[in-house]
């Protein structure tokens, strides 16, 4: 099944850690969605995305089902990692293998029968983007920072794996650049859904899950009504970026008062 | 009554897997588990305080974990059916990669670990081939590019093994392998019941107690650096 196919998944609710049934419409995920997922740790935010990633059919401890296109998936795009329409980054998913950053891709991209010469190098380009430390094709993938390494990793998901949906949980701890991450998804016509505690991440997104006790307690879309905070938070999150990368320069950050 | 023999090499999540079995079939089935092991194990003594099921272990000690296993096989069998088990699961120690503990009549799982590195499916050769379902754990900590290479390598040693993908703490996906479960006989008849594959061969002068080193010291059956293919036959 090419994923390109893949027109929309549908969440159907399922119940929290009581069992009471949750109280939410379908959620339905059209490509450029962006979704952010958010509440108390232990609210079952995680869970909602292994529901996903595993195409729950009211199998799993929160009873929810997962279709692709209106329908039950095939169990092939559910099994075989590289026809599934999805790609989960968590915090603790990592490259293991000590190889350089070109091979790793190469690997990839072979295992994947692309026969694309380039994709290597605009797969390193793009999560160049996503880093301000840069990733050269020569380096090897186990002496890369946390941050190049969830840019490497969320580059491949979108241009070698191709998902059409990409599970984010909790990356923007790696520090990168989560605005970027967001519009370049977009661009590419991908959905996301994040799974933070970011507030800069939350206010991006198209729509925002609220999590508690195991279950979806409400959907908010802001459609706007946030956009004032929204651009304040972006203008003190670059701010901050500034600072974070001045102290890295070794500079005294000596300033009166907030500057903008 | 169902029989499940699960191998795969150390902390590759083989109790885990276990876990999600009893866990799922609680309540419907009555379980049986006996664990073998080599000098130490607790895993029979973990899952019977956690799910009060009769839960066993046999140390292999100086003998191969394995042919412990196919040596007590039949008692065993006799003993999970005095507990009127409806399932029977087996767990094997997971030392040697050459090992195979399969037999007839059963549902073969290897369990292996995602962190292992990609080639590793290729160093366990026979582990793998004879078995009928794959279970890869830990699928949440490594990269996808990771994960589709190892399935690859596991496919290129088992063309037909079913893989089914976990992160076995959490028990997503295994529902693949619970419907192999629901799907396996009974055992028909316990007699009958034979190794799938040939064992590694069991006797070499170094198993018998010759501690020397270099072929030069051993008869029988021996092995030099250069010029031998996988066995070479010595005086």
């Amino acid at each position: 099944m090419n994923s390109c196919t893949i027109t929309e998944i549908t969440i159907l609710p399922g119940h929290d850690k009581s069992g009471n049934p949750e109280q939410f419409e379908p959620i339905v995920l059209r490509p450029g969605d962006t979704i952010s997922i958010v509440g108390p740790t232990g609210s079952g935010k995680t869970a909602f995305i292994n529901d996903i990633e595993v195409f729950a059919q009211n199998d799993t401890s929160t009873g929810r089902t997962v279709l692709v296109n209106g329908k039950t998936p095939p169990e092939e795009i559910i099994r075989d990692p590289s026809k599934k329409p999805i790609a989960l980054i968590t915090q603790n998913t990592k490259c293991l293998a000590d190889m350089t950053v070109e091979a790793f891709l190469a690997m990839h991209v072979k295992a994947r029968r692309i026969a694309t010469p380039d994709l290597v190098f605009e797969t390193i380009a793009l999560a160049n983007q996503f880093t301000g430390e840069q990733i050269q094709a020569g380096c090897r993938i186990s002496a890369l920072s946390g941050g190049q390494t969830r840019a490497l990793m969320v580059a491949d998901a979108i241009l070698i794996s191709n998902a059409p949906l990409i599970l984010l949980d909790e990356v923007e701890n790696a520090g990168i650049f989560r605005e970027k991450v967001i519009e370049v998804l977009k661009e590419h016509y991908k959905s996301v859904i994040f799974v933070t505690h970011d507030p800069l991440v939350s206010l991006m997104s198209d729509r925002r899950i609220v999590m508690r006790h195991g279950g979806v307690e409400k959907i908010l879309q802001p459609e706007g009504r946030e956009l004032h905070i929204r651009e304040m938070v972006a203008r003190m999150d670059a701010t901050l970026c500034r600072f974070r990368e001045r102290i890295r320069a070794g500079e005294l950050l000596t300033e009166q008062g907030f500057p903008v | 009554m169902k029989l499940i023999i699960i191998a795969g090499p150390p902390s590759a999540g083989k109790t885990a897997v276990t876990r999600q079995i009893i866990r799922t079939f609680y309540g419907t089935k009555k379980i049986t588990f006996l664990k073998i092991d080599v000098v130490r194990a607790f895993e029979d003594e973990e899952l019977r305080e956690e799910f009060g099921i009769p839960a066993r272990k046999i140390y292999s000690g100086d003998l191969c974990p394995d042919h412990t296993g196919i040596m007590v096989l039949q008692d065993a069998i006799s003993w999970a059916e005095s507990e009127r088990a409806d399932i029977f699961i087996v767990e094997s120690a997971g030392l040697c990669l050459r090992c195979s503990p399969y037999v007839t009549q059963s549902l073969g799982v290897v369990v292996l670990s995602a962190v292992s590195g990609m080639n590793s499916p290729l160093k366990m050769g026979p582990m793998i081939a004879l078995a009928d379902v794959a279970v890869v754990t830990k699928t949440d900590l490594v990269s996808q590019s990771e994960k589709e290479v190892f399935r690859e390598k596991t496919r290129e040693v088992a063309p037909q093994i079913d893989i089914v993908e976990t992160n076995a703490v959490q028990g997503t996906g295994l529902r693949y392998l619970m419907r192999s479960i629901e799907a396996l006989a009974d055992i028909m008849d316990k007699k009958t019941i034979t190794l799938r594959g040939i064992p590694p061969l069991g006797v070499c002068t170094i198993c018998v107690g010759k501690r020397e080193t270099g072929w030069q010291n051993h008869f029988g059956i021996i092995r030099k650096l250069d010029g031998a293919d996988d066995l070479y036959r010595g005086d």
